[in-house]
């Protein structure tokens, strides 16, 4: 199976699919010549010329509203927005129109668009490039959000954002852009709602995302050398969420540490632990539930601000053996 | 389509637009119908059967019937939360708006959706928006969808006085003259935004002129001359439909309701109101020309008038007969 990165799995997903669906587009700043801020849709203006590969001035409100517009009338929009920060200025074509149509027209009107938007920190591009918010996007209903953290889920995720009737925030990690996985050269999707067992393990469960993942992954595995066997569930989807994989992990562990980048108060750890406590899980709990996740503070510029401000391996190693030992 | 003589009576000027006098009286048929749907509304809603929030359209009806009969049934609307006569305009069935209005769940949204929210994509209508603003810029996407299906149809944009001070209207503006984007984008000044006087909010006037900015064709227009409406907005879908992109057009008009449910009037004077019902309406006008002209008589108008009532009367025992939603449901109709 070929090693592709990250960025390549995106472009490659988006190029497939626009070769099959002549519905399919992709509208952004940026996005032609240039490639867009990241290089994801590097060579897709040659391809596909300017009609479906359409660069805009920067008008982010606009910019989703077009796509709203175009996805009510049955063509397959993909939006992105340089930087999730950016979102919020446009929140209101994502939550109010985008999110909420399918509902309030009783049913009768289908927004299926994607937008994709680079989240997270560690590029050192500070407090307005680099937020965490996912956790917004999941409280609207009418959203899904897709949180792929390998380039096999990227390219899955991302083909089934893509036919999904919904409108779909798909959040692709900075540093995740230039990592490299195994993604077969055809097309495949993966369901929306079905978590990824990445490590299995018996002594805790380890719930996470994107980049998380990795951190999470890299500890664990030098805790197994010492015996202690820890589960890592990525969520892949964080809406919908697979409710079943997390309670299973947790029944089979009765220990869980949840850890997001995004900031703590009202994120989606505080989610995952009330769906754990109220359900057979809690039973079998014999540790209390912690999270372990960015700080209560927008992202700092300095490189050891900007490392303290989110989990890192040190911060994960600490959290699993502190639960394992009973010290909170 | 030939330009207008400057002293040229009704009857003149349908024959030079191509309408006949079965069009005419359709069309005051329809003012009159939108009328009184909007005043059964506001009865409704005083009885406590229909409930949130309406926002009546009555003395703006000429734009709603002028701009439906100058397009096509196949060209989008995209309607704005004033929008009752555009909605009923476009050919809406009232039983089926006044199950919405009541809630009921063979409504046009199943009941989802109300006044503010109400659509029927069947017939290209895409929704009344409760976010002053919020559909503006779908119009480029739809725009731009209607391009690559290398159709003519064109879709109608709509907004308020009010809604132009929001930034999308402004980037949509650009991006749809840059993309020669096939839609009509109307703007229904009736004066007022809530209570804010056009003057205090818009720093220029009129507010079409701002199109200039963006090298988009506009006009400026009063929006109760209905066959004025009716030929600009046929002049204006001609130019969009050969390609030559968007058009501007500012309908210059007045609601004599209060904003919304609640409102007393503290911003205006009895006297304004007044003074538009009694010498503009744009019902009375086109009713009285018909009349000068003997296209019909006094009394068929009245006969009109009540058979909008009538249709709006049979409409609410339509609705109230129908059934409810089911509160179990609630959860039906967040994903499709
Ligand atoms: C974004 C937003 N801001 C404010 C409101 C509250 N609001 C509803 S209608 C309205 C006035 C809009 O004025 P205009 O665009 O002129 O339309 P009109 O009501 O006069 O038809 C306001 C302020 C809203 N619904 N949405
Ligand atoms: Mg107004």
């Amino acid at each position: 199976m070929p090693e592709i990165t990250y960025l390549e799995a995106i472009r490659q997903a988006m190029w497939q699919e626009m070769k099959r669906d002549d519905r399919v587009f992709l509208i952004g700043e940026d996005i032609g010549r240039y490639g867009g801020a990241f290089g994801v849709s590097h060579g897709m203006l040659d391809e596909f010329g300017p009609e479906r590969i359409i660069e805009t001035p920067i008008s982010e409100p606009s910019i989703v509203g077009a796509a709203v517009g175009a996805a009510v009338v049955d063509m397959r929009p993909i939006v992105e927005i340089m930087f999730m920060d950016f979102t919020l200025m446009t929140f209101d074509q994502i939550a109010n129109q985008a999110g909420k149509m399918h509902y309030m027209f009783g049913g009768k009107a289908t927004v299926p668009m994607v937008i994709r938007m680079p989240g997270g920190s560690g590029t050192g591009a500070a407090a307005q490039h680099s937020q965490s918010l996912e956790t917004l996007l999941m409280h609207m209903p009418g959203l899904k959000v897709a949180v792929p953290s390998t380039p096999y889920d990227a390219k899955g995720l991302l083909l089934s954002a893509i036919r999904d009737p919904n409108p779909v925030c798909f959040v692709e990690h900075k540093l995740l852009y230039k990592t490299k996985g195994e993604v077969p050269e055809e097309q495949y999707t993966i369901p929306f709602g079905v978590a990824d067992i990445k490590r299995q393990g018996k002594d805790l469960t380890i719930v996470s995302s994107g980049i998380m993942v990795h951190k999470s992954l890299a500890v664990v595995n030098r805790l197994a050398e010492e015996g202690i066997d820890v589960e890592v569930v990525d969520v892949r989807t964080l809406k919908p969420l697979d409710n079943d994989t997390i309670i299973n992990s947790v029944a089979k562990t009765g220990k869980l540490l949840v850890v997001h980048e995004a900031v703590e108060t009202a994120g989606w750890a505080g989610e995952i632990m009330a769906i754990v406590s109220g359900s057979r899980a809690f039973d079998y709990l014999d540790a209390p539930m912690r999270r372990l996740t960015g700080k209560n503070v927008p992202i700092p510029y300095n490189r050891q601000l900007e490392r303290a401000a989110v989990p890192q391996e040190e911060d994960i190693e600490r959290e699993v053996r502190a639960i394992l030992k009973g010290e909170y | 389509m030939p330009k207008a003589k400057s002293k040229e009576t009704l009857v003149e000027k349908a024959a030079r637009l191509g309408l006949s006098n079965e069009d005419l009286v359709d069309m005051l048929r329809t003012m009159y119908l939108i009328r009184q749907f909007e005043y059964m509304a506001d009865r409704l809603y005083a009885l406590g059967k229909v409930h949130g929030t309406m926002h009546l359209s009555a003395g703006q009806e000429a734009v709603a019937v002028g701009i439906s009969r100058a397009t096509r049934k196949d060209d989008y609307l995209i309607n704005h939360h004033r929008g009752h006569g555009h909605f009923i305009s476009k050919g809406a069935d009232i039983n089926l708006m006044m199950s919405e209005f009541l809630g009921k769940e063979n409504g046009y949204c199943k009941g989802r959706g109300g006044s503010m929210h109400i659509a029927d994509f069947t017939s290209n209508n895409l929704g009344a928006n409760g976010i002053v603003g919020g559909g503006i810029p779908h119009s480029l996407g739809v725009g731009l969808a209607i391009k690559h299906r290398k159709s003519d149809a064109l879709v109608i944009t709509l907004f308020g006085d009010g809604a132009a001070n929001e930034g999308v209207f402004h980037e949509t503006l650009n991006m749809a003259a840059l993309w020669k984007i096939p839609s009509l984008y109307v703007c229904e000044n009736n004066k007022y935004g809530m209570s804010m006087d056009v003057e205090r909010a818009t720093a220029k006037l009129p507010i079409a002129q701002r199109a200039e900015g963006y090298g988009i064709p506009w006009y400026a227009i009063d929006g109760n001359d209905l066959l004025l409406v009716y030929e600009t907005m046929k002049n204006a879908a001609d130019y969009i439909r050969a390609g030559n992109g968007p058009v501007l057009v500012e309908t210059q008009t007045y609601r004599y309701f209060g904003h919304s449910k609640s409102d007393r009037n503290l911003y205006r004077s009895k006297e304004e109101i007044e003074n538009w019902r009694t010498t503009k309406d744009p019902i009375m006008r086109f009713r009285g020309q018909l009349v000068e002209e003997n296209i019909i008589t006094d009394e068929f108008a009245d006969q009109l008038d009540k058979e909008g009532l009538k249709i709006n009367e049979d409409a609410v025992a339509f609705a109230e007969a129908s059934p409810e939603p089911d509160p179990s449901t609630v959860t039906e109709y967040v994903y499709a």
